[in-house]
């Protein structure tokens, strides 16, 4: 890796650790008061224990042998035969992608609020992420799903479908919250959760270029571009719909962008980001409002962020991917001539990635819920987990 | 002695607090309440659901004081909380036994 390359990968792997932070807080001004903590520290656990995995045998599983059809070896364990020696290209992408597995097990954490054992949280992390997140890295990222011919730049499918649809499965084992729901308690936290994740979003999808390059710059402002379009998309279908423009429609349209141009980033230019970030805002404004159409309790809207807007973006390629432009050995889309055939793959990577997450999530949940249990009390949900889970108040009155 | 508490819009705070200091009045307590009267609670709409907020916030007010001075008291809150529409608040009195100053121990009309 040239230096120039090595400086942007290492400063995008630190913009993608502070995503989970900005996650943390996006999700945590969203709840309730007296579970604010403990959504904080369902995202900084994965901060904690996911780069220790990751270099055990995470990142071994995951990538090597990069051809591997379905599954990694041990050939990397603890980062054996990874070493600085050269130009530290190897080492730098290990820890940008080690970013990518901290922040999508902690997506899910939106999704579970308010009731779930922090316990089993603890335990489900680890376990999803070896069982569900390295397998369909591994297909989506030099595996079976790669050979075929579909694409994801920054993680689409790999990273936000999977963590939505596991989201899905997880809330169905869980059940719903015993008390209504309510609206977010700190707007202002909110706010500045979706900055830090649309700041930090410029190493997640500009850095996957993995080089400082042309394809960078346009990753850079796809990302730019396709955030704005959402975020006004879903601004005007709510203030046309509920009469309001809110803060939280604005940062929600926001995060709905980002999670669509993701897997596109780096295959599409010109108009295309503002199409997609378009069709993400309005697409994800109707969706979060399923989960009470079908009854699942969805509490922070993984699914209907995420799980759609993650597909919105990945369909959308087979339509709008330009490797002329880029000079890439990708499929066209649609409209450059390519016919049906990317959209097909694009629909097959996704469908392959949702059955294995879904199925193998509510698994893990079942047997979770089995052994160690995965709620809380009645009285710990009643009276807040912060204080349950954690033994701390965020908000001490009179101090 | 009596006791005036009194229910404002909390916009409205300052502009009681300055009536009262100008009226001579030399303590207030104050306290961010919720609830509702008549003007009921008002609703919010979050990413399409609508949530009932029942209980708005307000501001209470208490005033000890004499009982002679009472009704100009409850004159001034009223004049300078007042907006003319629904949820402008309340005010009520009540007997106070007796009041006693912590620093001196006086006690009655002295202690206000």
């Amino acid at each position: 890796m040239e230096s120039g390359d090595l400086a942007w990968v290492l400063v995008s792997a630190a913009l993608v650790l502070f995503m989970t932070p900005g996650l943390a807080l996006f999700y945590g001004g969203m709840d309730r008061g007296r579970n604010v903590l403990n959504m904080l520290m369902m995202n900084f656990y994965c901060l904690l224990i996911v780069p220790v995995l990751w270099v055990i045998a995470g990142f071994s599983l995951a990538q090597t042998p990069f051809d591997n059809g379905f599954i990694g070896n041990f050939d990397s364990f603890f980062l054996k035969d990874i070493t600085t020696a050269g130009d530290g290209g190897a080492l730098a992408t290990v820890a940008f992608l080690g970013m990518f597995a901290v922040i999508t097990p902690a997506l899910i954490s939106g999704a579970v609020a308010d009731r779930m054992k922090f316990s089993a949280w603890a335990l489900f992390v680890p376990i999803w992420l070896f069982l569900v997140f390295v397998p369909v890295f591994k297909w989506v990222y030099g595996g079976w799903l790669f050979d075929r011919g579909s694409i994801d730049f920054a993680g689409g499918t790999a990273i936000h479908v999977n963590a939505g649809i596991a989201a899905l499965a997880a809330v169905m084992v869980l059940g719903a919250r015993k008390s209504d729901p309510s609206p977010p308690h700190s707007l202002p936290l909110v706010m500045i959760g979706t900055g830090i994740l649309w700041f930090g979003w410029f190493g997640f999808n500009a850095g996957s270029a993995l080089a400082a390059n042309g394809q960078a710059a346009q990753a850079f402002m796809n990302t730019f571009l396709a955030a704005a379009a959402a975020g006004l998309a879903w601004l005007l279908v709510e203030w046309k719909r509920d009469g309001h423009p809110t803060t939280l429609g604005a940062a929600s349209g926001v995060v709905a962008g980002l999670v669509a141009i993701t897997p596109a980033a780096g295959y599409v230019s010109g108009p295309a980001p503002i199409v997609i970030g378009l069709v993400a805002g309005v697409v994800c404004c109707y969706a979060v409002r399923l989960k009470r159409k079908f009854g699942y309790d969805d509490a922070l809207d993984v699914v209907g962020v995420h799980f759609v807007g993650g597909l919105v973006g990945s369909l959308l390629i087979g339509f709008f991917a330009n490797p002329s432009f880029f000079d890439g050995e990708f499929d066209e889309g649609i409209f450059y001539g390519g016919g049906g055939k990317l959209l097909l793959e694009q629909v097959i990577a996704n469908v392959a990635a949702i059955v294995w997450s879904f199925v193998i999530t509510y698994l893990i949940m079942i047997v979770l819920k089995k052994t160690i249990g995965v709620r809380v009390s009645a009285e710990a949900e009643s009276n807040g987990l912060d204080l349950s889970e954690h033994g701390e108040t965020a908000y001490h009155s009179g101090s | 002695m009596k006791l005036i508490t009194a229910i404002v819009k909390p916009y409205k705070l300052d502009d009681v607090k300055e009536a009262l200091k100008a009226a001579g009045v030399v303590g207030i307590t104050v306290t961010e309440v919720r609830g509702f009267g008549r003007q009921g609670g008002h609703t919010e709409t979050y990413r399409g659901a609508e949530y009932k907020i029942d209980f708005l916030p307000k501001v209470k007010l208490e005033i000890l004081a004499d009982a002679p001075d009472v009704d100009r008291i409850v004159d001034v809150i009223a004049a300078a909380a007042n907006t003319g529409k629904i949820g402008d608040g309340k005010i009520w009195i009540t007997d106070v036994e007796t009041v006693i100053r912590v620093r001196t121990g006086e006690t009655g009309a002295s202690a206000i």
